[in-house]
């Protein structure tokens, strides 16, 4: 059993008014997401995140390929009422308030009058909307809207969830909203596939992640598996350090960034013994703010990625 | 079925974006007609505010049929409000069908306050008549066979907004808007098609005219607002037929526009 399945998912769109040329948004693409998994779907602008999102909506028709969610496939409606959907840039009416647009939603579900009403007001409390839910969506900024979009996803307490940027729009605090509400929902035994741009998001929430890029797969699988976790250097702030101190501390540095007067940021190198570097600037007169071990974060992982794909393919071609 | 929903929330819509307000024109343009053929004529007929009410309802229901119409499908494909409906359990035809449903039901709200409204002033002008006058009349004020007039009318509006509604499910409200109207108009003159050899004897010629003839929405034999106002009986079996002509039409335009819809990329 998968929560989601695609194989060979292909879509082109047709360009061009009078002579249709194909252009491939998404090639080929094979994935599994398992039951219970947060899954991140990460890729450049343009990548086919969205085109692969809506593909398993069937908002649009795939050229080649097949999808499945829970095992059934994207066209069965029935399959509709266990998932919940956010698009990227959520639209909705302009004459409705957020209250009315979650309870027809709701009615859209088969939900009865009493769990509309307890639902929508639950899940707008959930996503921080207080007063404004009774304000027509026309008066939304874009981040309410993303908070609607959002609560709107989860009405019908669905078992796999699609969110398309969920952080896209969103303040510091509605960020960390989203983050929480990603893990609360995972904890409750629900599959969450995401795609976003913000790679420490997708670090700190993903048990898998795949990274497309101009319509392919560059590489998917555990984030333990793909990231190298050995050290690669440290980083050590230090303070009250003069200009002199700092050339007296000696060859061996790979990198050093002031951050402010007597304050800086010194890369050093992964065979280094940090202790003995502390040991020498507190000799020098400075103080050790904090020492930190340098690893391969996703993000170094997605520019090597993207950037050998980009490599690969010549510029201009898509295919 | 989500059908209620959809429809209802179509229907709100109208109510929100002030698609009533009509209402309010229309009765100032009846009462203020009625006050001036008191004075001129002499209240020699309430023919003139039968039509003239007859003919505001055909008007103002077609403007809301088609401007509403338009919009209704593509409105949500635009502003891709779509996705968030279609992710739930909603097919696509029912998302046309329920769009359909809830833009009938305002114009049935809207054509049966407009008749109301007619039968009030032509109420209050029966009254304001000595009996003499009145026996002059092709057909009582109050003459029940203008709710006849007043179906038919309105089989017509839902006619037109089927058409609009096929167009709004894969073009752009402007083009939507022309061929709806286009089709509003030839679909007057319908009957002029059937018997087109009369005319041209070109064979292809004929052909294509008889082709028109049953795609083009046959209004005309819709329209018995002058039979009504003239007293002319309007038989029982002629309604039922025109009535089931104008059923089948929309249920086949509904059909077409759903499978033109459920194919659709929506991007
Ligand atoms: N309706 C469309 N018609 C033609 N091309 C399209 C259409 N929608 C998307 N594309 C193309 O498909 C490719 C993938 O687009 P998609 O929206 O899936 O990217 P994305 O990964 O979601 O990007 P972003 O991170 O910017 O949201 C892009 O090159 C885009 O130009
Ligand atoms: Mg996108």
């Amino acid at each position: 059993m998968h929560a989601i399945e695609t194989e060979n998912l292909t879509k082109d769109y047709a360009l061009g008014f009078w002579r249709k040329r194909p252009y491939r948004a998404l090639d080929r693409l094979t994935l599994q997401v398992s039951p219970g998994e947060v899954f991140g779907f990460l890729g450049p602008n343009g990548a086919g995140k969205t085109t692969t999102l809506k593909l398993l909506m069937q908002l649009v028709f795939p050229t080649a390929g097949r999808a499945e969610i829970l095992d059934r496939p994207v066209g069965d409606v029935e399959v509709r009422r266990r998932i919940g959907y956010l698009p990227e840039n959520p639209y909705f009416y302009d004459h409705l308030t957020a209250e009315e647009l979650l309870r027809y939603y709701g009615r859209l579900f088969g939900l009865d009058r009493a769990t509309r009403r307890q639902r929508a007001g639950e899940l707008l409390d959930e996503v921080g909307l207080g007063a404004e839910r009774r304000l027509a969506l026309r008066r939304y900024s874009k981040g309410m809207l993303q908070r609607v979009g959002l609560a709107q996803a989860l009405l019908n307490r669905p078992q796999v969830v699609f969110l398309d940027e969920p952080m896209s729009g969103l303040d510091p605090i509605g960020r960390r909203m989203v983050r929480d509400l990603i893990l609360r929902l995972r904890d409750r035994g629900t599959t969450v596939f995401f795609s976003s741009h913000i790679l420490s998001d997708a670090e700190a929430l993903c048990s898998r992640v795949a990274i497309l890029a101009g319509g392919r797969l560059v590489s998917s699988g555990r984030l333990t598996d793909m990231l190298a976790f050995e050290v690669k250097g440290w980083d050590l702030v230090v303070d009250g350090l003069s200009a002199d101190a700092l050339t007296g501390l000696g060859p061996g540095l790979i990198r050093t960034t002031t951050i402010a007067e007597g304050r800086y940021a010194l890369e050093l190198p992964a065979d280094a013994r940090p202790d003995e570097w502390m040991a020498r600037c507190t000799a020098l007169g400075g103080r050790v703010v904090s020492l930190n071990p340098l690893r391969e974060t996703l993000e170094d992982f997605f520019v090597r990625q993207v950037g050998a794909h980009h490599r690969r393919t010549e510029p201009g071609s898509n295919n | 079925m989500p059908l209620l929903p959809i429809a209802l929330s179509v229907f709100r819509e109208s109510v929100r974006d002030k698609v009533f307000y009509n209402l309010l024109l229309f009765a100032v343009i009846l009462v203020a007609a009625s006050l001036l053929v008191g004075q001129t004529t002499a209240g020699q007929d309430v023919k003139i505010i039968k039509d003239l009410g007859l003919a505001a309802t055909s008007l103002f229901g077609i403007f809301i049929a088609v401007f509403v119409g338009i919009n209704l499908v593509w409105k949500e494909v635009e502003r891709r409000s779509v996705y968030n409906v279609l992710s739930k359990p909603v097919r696509r035809p029912a998302l046309v069908v329920g769009k359909y449903l809830g833009l009938s039901l305002t114009l049935l709200v809207n054509v049966s306050v407009m008749a109301l409204a007619l039968y009030a002033v032509l109420a209050y002008m029966n009254q304001g008549f000595p009996e003499s006058v009145r026996q002059a009349w092709d057909a009582p004020a109050l003459d029940p066979a203008l709710l006849i007039a007043f179906v038919l009318i309105l089989a017509q509006l839902l006619m037109m907004t089927a058409v609009a509604l096929f167009f709004s499910t894969f073009s752009s409200p402007m083009l939507s808007a022309v061929f709806t109207f286009g089709l509003y108009v030839a679909g007057h003159f319908n009957a002029d098609l059937k018997n087109f050899e009369t005319i041209v004897s070109l064979r292809p010629v004929v052909w294509v005219a008889r082709a028109l003839y049953y795609v083009l929405p046959n209004l005309a034999s819709l329209d018995v607002k002058s039979q009504v106002v003239h007293g002319q009986p309007v038989a029982a079996g002629y309604v039922s037929l025109s009535l089931l002509y104008a059923a089948v039409y929309i249920v086949m335009l509904l059909g077409a526009a759903s499978l033109i819809f459920a194919r659709r990329d929506l991007k």
